[in-house]
């Protein structure tokens, strides 16, 4: 019985060890700092996470599926570049449809790619990684983009607004979460990305079309991308080449974080966006408590090592790898 | 795959336990043919493009080009066997950092600087022991909690940057040995130091994979692990044995550069990582492990230094490197599947 109830809580924190792990921190941080769930501060952390969270809930998409997206990243400073550069040329209302169509097309050249011609996505996106990073530079002529009137366009809307009190980032974060984990669990498109990353044989013998829902996880990446440029831009209203730098890498490590497989088939948005709070409340949890802002990093590593470990450790129920 | 169960060493690279692809041969030659087509194409394009005086193939342009090639260029080697063994290392950039801020530092202590130039040695120890440390952790848990290794190295990426972040603040560590730069900048037999510290390791890595039981057995776990395991091979120590190989190299690295430059950002070695594994995709290193040449990856990380300076040489902003190495990435893996059918079911991760 003992070893039961054992099980069972084993069970439970391996399915819903992400959210427990979550919910000791915040209480430890609350506990340590009272300031640290004062509403100010919770929206603060929600509205800086909310650049990064859209572009995971992308990259959601693509390593359910069963492929990795290393280019975001570099793709998020190409848009915010072009974004920002054609708003001075051609004016917002048009530069906003302009830099999505591009960033969609490099991510249709990237689904071409791993889709359709079936090459490792790793090597693939990093590729990308560094051809985007060169398209930006030569773009911007290797210079900062900024926006000649500043305080004359309505632009700064989607990064700096409000709307009903509530900062827009967020607001279109939790939109567009609400809206990918209806995609994702609820349309037929949601299961079929499933289906390929949990077995691309099986899926391919039961007709589903693998090619062309790998395809769409990278056109759906991109537009995430997009729109996390966007908001960069927004925010910011002139930027570097390399804003987006290194983000690739933290947009993979909360989506491992939130438990999404990269061997594909497992994973869901909700437990992306827990993810990507994680993250976002561990760094401001430990600025609150005076610490620099490297101490994160040191932290990040330990959890998702842990995370992944207790992960795959219920699923074999055996706390060590098998490994001789 | 009878050959992965036998034990004995000393068997020639040829017999190496992978099934040879039909075109191997055109495949482990392309990237030296690539090669030779780069240094014909900036050699002829350069006369007409370039306003340097000196011709591209110059020697002493060359000699300098191995150089610059080096700090990548040992990572990368490491990187090699790390992906035949079916690993991945992404947390290399942030060792080299971790390794180039000990070496510096340790200079700096009071009894080593009693030591006079006695600490040169010393500081090398400790910047060595530093990085197979490292490379030690990543095996370890990699081993024991058999997480894949790229989550792994990806969280240690980020927190061995926190280590060195931790380790001086945001300053630069600064640490300028005469007596080390004179060494770094020596050159025997025309070759530099750092030259010189490149090829031995790549010599010492192929005879490691190609005439040990440690490099046999490597090849047999990437190429099927669970045949390995069936044919008695212990996978774990493997794993351990080539992080740690990886975490001395990209020591080894720090050394060589840092030795020269004396000062190191807290963000340096961002990125190496990409790089390397770069290099080590052109050398025809597959990554789903069981195929790869050291030697081929020494192909690899010359071309991309070449095509960095060429294009440089031709006048071409440097931004078009960036895009020009992408691609030619992305068409690497094209030709590569296009060659050589098996390759294209190994890449299917």
């Amino acid at each position: 019985m003992a070893a039961l109830t054992r099980e069972a809580a084993g069970r439970l924190l391996a399915r819903q060890g992400i959210l427990v792990a979550f919910a000791v921190f915040m209480v430890v941080f609350a506990l340590a700092n009272p300031r640290f769930i004062d509403i100010g501060n919770v929206a603060g952390v929600i509205r800086s996470s909310a650049i990064l969270g859209v572009m995971a809930l992308g990259v959601t998409f693509v390593v359910i599926g069963g492929n990795l997206d290393l280019s975001v990243g570099s793709m998020m400073s190409f848009s915010t570049i072009v974004v920002l550069d054609l708003h001075d040329t051609l004016g917002p209302a048009l530069a906003i449809p302009a830099m999505f169509a591009l960033t969609l097309c490099l991510g249709a050249f990237i689904g071409i790619l791993v889709g359709y011609l079936k090459l490792n996505s790793l090597i693939v996106t990093l590729g990308m990684l560094s051809a985007i990073h060169g398209l930006t530079l030569m773009w911007s002529g290797g210079k900062n983009m900024d926006i000649a009137d500043k305080a004359g366009t309505w632009f700064g809307i989607f990064g700096r607004g409000d709307v009903l009190g509530i900062p827009v980032p967020i607001l279109i974060f939790a939109l567009l979460a609400v809206v990918l984990s209806v995609v994702l669990s609820r349309t037929p498109f949601g299961r079929k990305v499933y289906a390929v990353g949990g077995n691309g044989t099986a899926a391919t013998f039961s007709g589903v079309p693998r090619a062309r829902v790998v395809f769409l996880t990278y056109i759906l990446s991109a537009f995430c991308v997009a729109i996390a440029g966007l908001m960069q831009a927004s925010r910011s209203l002139g930027s570097q080449n390399t804003v987006g730098q290194g983000m690739e890498l933290e947009v993979l490590a909360a989506v491992i974080l939130g438990g999404a497989s990269l061997l594909g088939g497992a994973g869901t948005i909700f437990k992306t966006v827990i993810g990507v709070l994680i993250l976002g409340f561990i760094q401001n949890g430990l600025l609150l408590m005076g610490l620099e802002f490297y101490v994160q990093y040191v932290v990040t590593w330990v959890i998702i090592i842990l995370a992944v470990w207790l992960d795959i450790a219920a699923k074999r129920s055996r706390l060590w790898s098998p490994i001789a | 795959m009878a050959q992965t169960t036998t034990f004995t060493a000393a068997a020639p690279p040829d017999d190496a336990p992978v099934r040879k692809p039909r075109s191997q041969l055109v495949v482990q030659g392309a990237i030296w043919g690539f090669v030779v087509l780069e240094l014909i194409f900036f050699s002829v394009a350069g006369r007409f493009l370039s306003n340097s005086d000196t011709a591209f193939l110059d020697l002493d342009n060359m000699l300098l080009l191995l150089k610059q090639s080096a700090p990548i260029g040992i990572i990368a080697l490491g990187m090699t066997i790390v992906m035949i063994n079916g690993n991945i290392d992404l947390s290399v950039g942030a060792t080299f950092a971790l390794s180039a801020i000990v070496l510096l530092d340790s200079m700096t202590w009071p009894f080593m600087q009693a030591l006079g130039d006695w600490a040169i040695p010393l500081a090398w120890i400790f910047a060595l022991a530093t990085g197979t440390a490292l490379g030690f952790v990543n095996g370890l848990v990699v081993w024991k909690t058999g997480v894949d290794a790229f989550i792994v190295t990806l969280g240690s990426m980020l927190g061995y940057r926190g280590l060195v972040f931790m380790y001086n603040g945001e300053q630069p560590t600064s640490h300028l040995n005469w007596t080390l730069v004179d060494f770094a900048e020596a050159q025997f037999l025309g070759l530099h130091t750092a030259t010189w510290f490149l090829l031995g390791t790549a010599l010492v890595l192929w005879l490691v994979m190609t005439r040990t039981v440690h490099g046999r057995n490597a090849y047999a776990i990437g190429n099927n692990r669970e045949a390995a395991v069936n044919a008695g091979i212990r996978v774990g120590p493997h794993f351990l044995l080539n992080f740690m190989l990886i975490g001395f190299l990209a020591a080894l690295s720090a050394v060589v550069f840092y030795s020269e430059s004396g000062s190191v950002n807290p963000n340096d070695g961002m990125l190496y990582e990409l790089w390397a594994i770069t290099a080590v995709v052109l050398g025809g290193t597959k990554l789903a492990g069981g195929y790869g040449s050291i030697i081929s990856t020494l192909g690899g990380v010359v071309a991309i230094q070449l095509l960095r300076k060429g294009l440089g040489y031709i006048g071409a902003d440097t931004e078009t490197v960036n895009l020009v190495i992408g691609l030619i990435l992305i068409a690497v893996l094209f030709l590569d599947r296009q060659l050589n059918r098996k390759g294209s079911e190994e890449l299917k991760t």
